[in-house]
């Protein structure tokens, strides 16, 4: 097959990639700051949609891959001196593995169930995080700034981290796509249409929803480490953050589970739309309630999306939507 | 033998849905599987393909037993099943469901190679312009005949069709026997459930009779219809029993 015919992933790559080339060429710290939270949101929700939009399962735990990940590749960085690539690999690793074990207690509960019980382990990876010692416990941990120096001072650092960022985005579109154009991808398709049918047309279920977990966790402990190391300190409150989870769910449905532009699209609107209400005047303090009401409407009117919408609507761009 | 089913018992607490089924298929065979509403049809086919296990008794597909092993399994197996509840995966297409079953039934063939077989399956029973359709958009009578192209696209040794001919008009039941029959032509395997007696009578080679999850007989159509048991097991409907003794 011709990988150009492929619109739909070469339109979501080039987005971030040149996205990511204009931030680097004009090289300004702000922008660079606003790209950051922006890729970040991005990699988030489109990791999610794999577990999410693809398989069918809604995670409300997402957030603790992010934490638990982050945290344990801030340790690798700031106490034992790796350098950040390879910490931010080993946060990812550890949230792959943290999935594994989760999944294998909560992937057997569907719909409903599954998510109560991923709102549960948030919570309780949070608590566990706050009394384990070697990680700080509620005072979290701060890197060493001399562990800057490698890089060339903290300047350079920061550019560094939004590199491997956005290289790890653009991993997770890739990745993304990989999922969904394969017979790996077929089969989580049919799982999310009606479990029991697949498993009965032969799709191994267990095993293959775990995989899409295992996948949809990794991204998040990369992202995660990033994330902590450019702030300089990991802590708790800031790792595990259920509000977060909601918002990139939000992002998800926003932008239209299951394709591939969807969480694209959905993050960079939500997170705009969200950076203009925490510093209006009149919304700071209603910001969330405003994502509430936009899932809401989203649910109610266009389950579909945004991406979802237009490719209902302009049948013509559906290659492109993928 | 292709299928061996020896002593299956199948309990739900206080309800004994199966009572010591045994029977066989040679291959090649189509074997008709009929009985009152509630006899334990479909629980069998589910005992058979995995769907739950047996509480008691063994199923030996080709010689393996595979008593107990998960669906997805049995299926890779080559046993395929057409459901009597359609259940389309509704937001794929047509075509797309069709896949499913080539890329995970018993070749598990590659996406490129499984278009083709889908679309050889779509054509088989008469859907090849719904293809790229989604699947919610198909009537009753094309779901069930999706429900049939899903099973033969996985090149099964089995096939399990479960009331293919329910809820259809007599127009369309006199074209999903024609399929039926091209299927048992080109040499399948097939075990059936059916309710609409004409049909189970005139395709089966052989039929079984379930009643309160007990094998009460089996034997060629004509024989069946003229044991007693059978006659008085389906007394609580008297047309069906008219019909049954007419044959």
């Amino acid at each position: 097959m011709n990988p150009w015919k492929h619109y739909g992933f070469w339109l979501s790559f080039l987005l971030i990639f040149l996205s990511g080339l204009v931030v680097l060429v004009l090289r300004q710290d702000t922008l660079r700051e606003t790209a950051f939270t922006v890729l970040m949101f991005i990699g988030l929700a489109s990791s999610l949609n794999i577990i999410m939009g693809y398989t069918g399962y809604v995670n409300f735990g997402h957030i603790i891959f992010f934490g638990l990940g982050g945290y344990f590749g801030f340790y690798l960085l700031s106490e034992l001196g790796w350098p950040v690539y390879l910490a931010a690999l080993g946060g990812g690793l550890l949230s792959a593995v943290i999935a594994y074990i989760i999944g294998a207690a909560v992937l057997r509960l569907r719909g409903a169930y599954f998510a109560l019980a991923t709102i549960g382990v948030n919570e309780a990876a949070r608590s566990f995080v706050s009394n384990f010692e070697p990680f700080g416990g509620s005072t979290g941990l701060y890197v060493n700034f001399s562990a800057y120096d490698r890089y060339g001072g903290a300047a350079q650092a920061l550019w560094f981290t939004f590199i491997l960022l956005w290289l790890v985005v653009l991993a997770v579109i890739v990745a993304s796509y990989l999922v969904k154009s394969s017979r790996f991808g077929l089969g989580l398709t049919a799982i999310r249409e009606d479990e029991d049918t697949a498993m009965v047309m032969g799709v191994k279920a267990p095993q293959d929803k775990t995989k899409a977990f295992l996948i949809s966790a990794f991204f998040p402990g990369l992202i995660g480490t990033l994330y902590f190391f450019k702030n300089g300190n990991v802590e708790p409150e800031d790792a595990f953050r259920f509000q977060m989870s909601l918002e990139i769910l939000v992002m998800v449905m926003l932008g239209g589970k299951g394709l591939l532009l969807g969480p694209i699209v959905g993050a960079f609107a939500y997170e705009r739309l969200r950076g203009y209400l925490i510093t209006s005047p009149v919304f700071k303090d209603l910001h969330l309630a405003l994502s509430g009401l936009i899932l809401l409407l989203i649910v109610l009117f266009v389950p579909g999306g945004v991406a979802g919408w237009f490719r209902e609507r302009f049948p013509q761009f559906r290659r492109w939507l993928e | 033998m292709i299928l061996q089913v020896q002593e299956v018992s199948k309990r739900f607490g206080g309800l004994q849905a199966l009572q010591d089924v045994s029977f066989e298929i040679a291959e090649g065979e189509i074997l008709g599987l009929i009985g009152p509403n509630g006899s334990g049809k479909t629980t069998l086919f589910n005992v058979i393909n995995g769907v739950y296990p047996p509480t008691q008794g063994q199923v030996v597909f080709r010689g393996e037993k595979i008593t107990g092993l998960p669906s997805y399994e049995v299926a890779r197996r080559g046993l395929a099943r057409a459901h009597q509840v359609v259940r389309p995966l509704n937001d794929l297409t047509v075509r797309e469901n069709v896949m499913v079953g080539a890329c995970f039934g018993r070749e598990r063939h590659s996406l490129g190679r499984a278009a083709p077989i889908a679309d050889q399956a779509l054509a088989q029973v008469g859907l090849t312009d719904r293809a790229d359709q989604l699947a919610v958009t198909l009537n009753v009578a094309q779901k069930k005949r999706l429900e049939m192209a899903r099973a033969l696209a996985a090149q099964p040794y089995l096939l399990l069709l479960d009331e293919v001919l329910a809820g259809l008009n007599p127009l369309e039941i006199a074209g999903m026997m024609e399929t039926v029959r091209q299927i048992r032509d080109q040499g399948y395997t097939i075990l059936m459930i059916e309710h609409v007696m004409q049909a189970i009578m005139s395709i089966s080679d052989r039929l079984i009779v379930l009643d309160y999850g007990q094998l009460i007989a089996s034997g060629t159509p004509a024989e069946v219809a003229a044991n007693p048991q059978v006659i008085e097991a389906y007394l609580g409907a008297p047309e069906m029993t008219a019909r049954l003794l007419a044959d």
